[in-house]
């Protein structure tokens, strides 16, 4: 019994065990100059797992007696938390080494923070979800702080920590509610015990919940935390922020909507409708009287989160598949427009101006264009990848019968447009100013030319991911 | 059942009492007195409903521990509470409107409160009535709860690693004690005697 409960937690057990072989492996041995190859170890496994977990996982395998669920879906989320996770920890080695901040004990709170997500795309059960996020958010805290010789970063960190912890017990108070009104915790007793209309306790304690993870995925008017974080963060954790624990937060919320409220789909799906309206428009605007390109991308993130929620909105099986889809897509671009962002520097020193951008195309021509690329995509210009995210989700709404959602998106993807286009208006039409340092990472070279390329191939077959998306929506929604 | 009921109102008032002053009071020393008055009421509260092993934890680990620890920590910080409260004053209002929406929703919520069927059978009963209180836990935690408990243990395994990586710092300027270095340390090589002559001195 419980060696088949293992079995079907290894991957998890893996890292785990991973990480703590890791911790006690560095403090042994060489402390902080072992940081750089345990990052690379570190992403090799979780690129190995992701095979693994894409290769051999079959079906729906239910473990603890159904608190942990493992199939189409969940592995679906798994290979890209892994995948988004790797690719950060290639893009942070070079700069955080630089920056003299790379510390053994980053890899390895990646690698546990890493563990969180995937049990919680797993989760079977409010507690199994509760776990889970704690065990992320814990590590974000963590990691925004890391910095600690910056008040900013500290700042970060410790803001994120009191909000974050604030939304726990929201989501908490929500759990109990829910237990209250179903006298169980387990997701397939909480969908037994409504249908149709929910009964106000089970309403309040549901909206509770959604507050809880919508914090999580910076959904206004619970995003007041992103701005900030993102900014003070390092910029490697930044894009750790804005991709991996979003992809893991918008699974988790999908799946405790269909397994766990399935049966009371119309009352969750306005309050969708209503943060994902928001989130669009908050995004859009607020984010053209940014400076900071940090905190532009943080306005970029809410804006995106709001897409994906609108997927969600239009509810069924097209729209969990057209979230997965959104959310896939997003990813391999924010990875490129972080990368592109930890290659800016002036005279050795990170900057995140975008006034420093100008000009940019004269001295630097291949990334421009990489970046020319990402931008076009993050606005959802055809022909590239990031249009078809969009019109994929659009049409989820709208079948959906959210007509008015969906073209509310259209509106706030134009406004939105503005201030990517901004930049690339800046690094190829910009005044004349002090041009940033040309720098010299292969890597980071190379994992924007691959972004931007994905972009741009993508749109052939989009990977075959809208079959995989399609799977793991079905064994979600049926 | 009346002295039950007594006892029960008794306890759940001094829990929101307990929970009132800590936020409103004036002095920090207080607010953490009146939080372990929460905290013992809400042992008895749990050994109203006969968890008595949870009850006990509460009283030691809650209030031996975490808010001694807060006591501590409370003195020993040098927080400008004053400047907190006047920060807390500008946003008394909203927080008002707020704390007062939430409690109309929640009182409509209880009013109407209805629970699924076959809810009560899914509850497990508080107290089993073929073992006792800490072996049902037990059976709990590491039997069914068995993942949980794991993923809580590496939970605490990140706090402590995040209480180190962001607190150490090894500074290269503190002279550090090297017992070894003590030990192995020559009398020969580390004094020179001299033989000072009266009236000349070195």
């Amino acid at each position: 019994m419980i060696q088949l409960d293992l079995n079907i937690i290894l991957p998890e057990i893996v890292i785990a065990v991973y990480a703590m072989l890791g911790l006690l492996g560095a403090v042994y041995t060489g402390k902080d100059k072992t940081a750089g190859m345990l990052v690379w170890l570190t992403a090799a496994l979780f690129v190995a797992m992701a095979f693994w977990i894409g290769a051999t996982g079959d079906g729906t395998n239910l473990a603890f007696g159904g608190m942990f669920v493992d199939d189409d879906f969940s592995r679906f989320a798994k290979v890209m938390i892994l995948l988004a996770a790797a690719a950060i920890l290639l893009m942070s080695q070079e700069y955080m080494a630089r920056m003299g901040s790379l510390r053994f004990e980053y890899p390895i709170l990646i690698a546990l923070g890493t563990v969180g997500m995937m049990t919680m795309v797993s989760a079977g059960d409010l507690m199994t979800l509760y776990m889970g996020l704690e065990l992320q958010s814990l590590t974000l805290y963590i990691l925004a702080s890391m910095r600690r010789e910056s008040v900013k970063s500290t700042e970060a960190g410790l803001k994120y920590f009191v909000l974050g912890a604030l939304a726990s017990g929201i989501l908490l108070y929500g759990a109990s509610l829910v237990y209250g009104y179903a006298g169980t915790t387990l997701f397939s007793g909480i969908i037994a015990s409504a249908e149709g209309q929910a009964p106000i306790g089970l309403l309040l304690g549901m909206v509770l919940v959604m507050v809880g993870l919508a914090f999580k995925v910076s959904a206004v008017p619970f995003h007041m935390w992103t701005p900030d974080v993102y900014e003070g963060s390092p910029t490697p954790v930044t894009a750790y922020f804005a991709t991996a624990p979003k992809v893991a937060a918008m699974a988790l919320l999908a799946r405790t909507l269909y397994d766990a409220f399935g049966g009371v789909a119309s009352d969750w799906q306005q309050v969708l409708a209503v943060l994902s309206v928001l989130s669009m428009f908050l995004g859009s605007i607020a984010a053209i009287g940014q400076r900071d390109i940090k905190r532009m991308m943080a306005y970029s993130t809410i804006g995106h989160m709001g897409f994906a929620l609108m997927a969600l909105t239009g509810g069924g099986a097209f729209g969990v598949q057209a979230m997965l889809i959104y959310m896939a897509i997003y990813v391999a671009m924010d990875i490129g427009a972080f990368t592109f962002i930890l290659t800016m520097q002036r005279d050795g020193q990170p900057v995140t101006d975008i006034a420093s951008l100008n000009n940019y195309a004269s001295s630097h021509p291949a990334r421009a264009l990489a970046m020319l690329i990402l931008m076009f995509s993050l606005a959802g210009v055809p022909p590239f990848l990031g249009f078809f995210g969009k019109l994929y989700v659009l049409r989820a709404a709208y079948e959906g019968g959210f007509a008015w959602l969906a073209v509310a998106g259209v509106i706030a993807s134009v406004i939105g447009a503005y201030y990517y286009l901004r930049i690339v208006y800046l690094m190829y039409f910009g005044k004349e100013g002090e041009a940033l340092d040309p720098a010299r990472s292969p890597v980071l070279w190379g994992i924007l030319m691959a972004s931007a390329a994905v972009m741009v191939l993508g749109v052939i077959n989009m990977f075959g991911i809208e079959g995989l998306a399609q799977a793991a929506a079905m064994t979600l929604v049926n | 059942m009346t002295v039950m009921a007594l006892a029960f109102y008794l306890f759940a008032i001094s829990v929101v009492i307990g929970g009132l002053f800590t936020v409103i009071s004036r002095h920090p020393v207080h607010s953490v007195l009146w939080l372990i008055l929460s905290f013992i009421s809400a042992a008895g509260l749990f050994v109203l409903l006969g968890a008595e092993f949870v009850a006990m934890l509460l009283v030691i680990v809650y209030v031996g521990a975490v808010a001694v620890l807060f006591l501590f920590v409370v003195m020993m910080l040098d927080v400008d509470f004053a400047e907190l409260k006047a920060e807390m004053a500008k946003y008394m209002p909203v927080a008002l409107l707020i704390g007062v929406i939430l409690l109309m929703q929640l009182g409509i919520a209880l009013g109407a409160w209805q629970v699924a069927e076959g809810s009560e059978a899914a509850r497990q009963a508080v107290t089993p009535t073929d073992t006792h209180n800490t072996a049902a836990l037990g059976l709990l935690l590491y039997d069914q709860y068995f993942l949980l408990f794991q993923l809580a243990g590496l939970i605490l395994l990140v706090a402590m690693i995040g209480a180190i990586v962001l607190t150490v710092r090894h500074r290269t300027d503190v002279k550090r004690q090297n017992v070894l270095h003590q030990m192995w340390r020559d009398p020969a090589k580390a004094m020179e005697l001299r033989d000072v002559k009266p009236g000349q001195g070195l």
